[in-house]
């Protein structure tokens, strides 16, 4: 059986973890670094990027999280996307694993956080993804290899991939949407 | 809701602002954290250093508002932005019990989150704010779930239960976060033909009853507050089973707060770690003087204020 993690420092884990077991994945929470061994791929959950970069520091997880994103799959959903970004342009911990330049609260304060129907490349079905957007960040550039997966009406950036690592700005953890996690999921099993 | 939102044109987004759904999205992204009371932007520094999800900006912190009495109001705006310029987590701020304009103007001012809060002097003895119209979200205090499911109703997007604000003492959270897990505990026990009965006595709307018993929890996000001054107490919480934790005068109140903030943190993701706990429970100084629940007559309770 499939064995992802959500590391669990702080923010919405429980609730990608109820995604995973809706689609008969074993997840497991990840707060220490032994929790990764055996793990086919490790979600970063949304929550607040700076709680979790200071929490994966003290807890000495920094060094084994870059090595597993080096050989596995890995997915950050909004504060799990700046984690995972080379540059945010503000000074806190960063694992700095992927390609691309991510602005904080980009679209505002809590009054402009915001829902919308995007497009996602990549996705099974005709139907748009219900995106839910938590003074979200946003995807300023992608570098290298980087393919941008999902844009607003403006053209803004919110999702993209690169080899194994997929970012989302958004939160298809709080949707009743599972096609986000099933394409992380066969990431995961490649 | 959607119509009275309407579409928001001001961040290019095209998306529907205000909705429940990201208002109780916001709560989400902050389990698992601590909320950290702070009276200066230094504070917030201070907190946000430590590992804080969030921080409540209010003037005085409970011990001192108990202290010294008088009516408390919500905060001057001006401080509250400073607040608001200082860090990059989310700030919430507290408007009285049904005041209104009070959360209005935390609105326009861009509070992250409202608190309609017992620890404020009530503005109104009967009604609560309705707060589905607003378009950033409220979190409400509760003892139990009737009153956690009438705040919900009126538009919480988040609940805490109250313990009792500026004493230390963590007995009060424990009882109201047990109380309201016991009553989703015999709710999930009882025979669907009971539950109207059992909302009309615990006076709450049947179709949060109705949501409740399915889910097995708050349809919405729950954290402890009042009285929480230690690691362990943040994970005494934790594993009774809420979201997060409020901490109120305990931080800036004790000898070391940058320390203890750390400490508790950590303890509250770590809350099932013995191991981990009995560190960071290590020399952390002096806690906040306490004051023994037990001993504060009824009407000098905060939390007996809500309806």
């Amino acid at each position: 059986m499939m064995k992802i993690g959500v590391l669990a420092l702080q923010g919405a884990f429980h609730e990608h973890i109820n995604m995973l077991n809706r689609l008969d994945v074993e997840a497991v929470e990840v707060r220490l670094p032994a929790d990764l061994e055996g793990l086919d791929g490790l979600i970063i959950p949304g929550g607040e990027s700076t709680t979790i970069g200071k929490l994966a520091v003290i807890y000495d997880l920094m060094e084994p999280l870059r090595q597993f994103a080096a050989e596995k799959a890995m997915w950050g959903t909004c504060a799990g996307m700046i984690f995972m970004a080379k540059e945010i342009g503000m000074d806190q911990p960063l694992l700095g694993v992927m390609d691309i330049v991510v602005e904080r609260n980009a679209f505002g304060r809590q009054v402009d956080s915001f829902e919308v129907d995007l497009d996602v490349a990549g996705l099974e079905g005709e139907a748009p993804f219900p995106a839910v957007f938590i003074r979200a960040p946003k995807l300023v550039d992608t570098l290298e290899d980087t393919e941008v997966i999902s844009a607003l009406a403006d053209g803004t950036a919110v999702a993209a991939k690169q080899g194994n690592w997929l970012v989302t700005s958004f939160h298809p953890e709080l949707t009743g949407d599972d096609r986000l996690h099933r394409m992380f999921i066969e990431m995961a099993a490649a | 809701m959607s119509d009275a939102n309407g579409v928001n044109g001001v961040n290019g987004s095209s998306g529907e602002v205000g909705s429940f759904k990201v208002k109780a999205g916001l709560a989400q992204m902050l389990k698992g954290g601590v909320i950290m009371d702070v009276v200066t932007p230094e504070q917030a520094k201070i907190a946000e250093e430590a590992g804080a999800c969030a921080v409540m900006a209010l003037e005085r912190v409970p011990a001192d508002i108990r202290k010294d009495g008088g009516v408390a109001r919500m905060s001057d705006p001006d401080m509250i932005k400073g607040i608001i310029e200082a860090v990059s987590i989310p700030v919430m701020a507290k408007a009285r019990i049904g005041h209104f304009v009070e959360a209005q103007i935390l609105q326009e001012i861009g509070a992250d989150y409202i608190d309609e809060s017992e620890v404020l002097t009530p503005a109104d003895e009967e009604y609560h704010i309705y707060k589905h119209d607003f378009k950033i979200p409220f979190v409400c205090g509760c003892r139990n779930l009737g009153e956690a499911l009438r705040r919900i109703g009126e538009g919480a997007a988040m609940i805490r239960t109250k313990g009792e604000a500026g004493t230390g003492d963590v007995v009060h959270a424990v009882w109201h976060a047990r109380t309201v897990l016991s009553d989703i505990r015999k709710l999930q026990g009882m025979p669907v033909e009971e539950v109207m009965t059992f909302a009309k006595e615990i006076g709450a709307p049947f179709e949060l009853v109705m949501q409740t018993r399915e889910l097995g929890r708050l349809p919405v996000v729950n954290f402890a507050a009042g009285g929480i001054a230690t690691p362990a107490d943040a994970a005494l919480l934790m594993q009774i089973g809420v979201d997060g934790v409020f901490v109120g005068s305990g931080i800036f109140k004790s000898g070391d707060p940058a320390k203890r903030a750390r400490a508790i943190v950590e303890a509250t993701t770590h809350y099932n770690n013995p191991e981990i706990l009995a560190k960071v429970s290590e020399n952390l100084g002096e806690a906040m003087v306490g004051i023994n629940v037990s001993s504060l007559p009824t009407e000098e309770q905060l939390s007996t204020r809500g309806w």
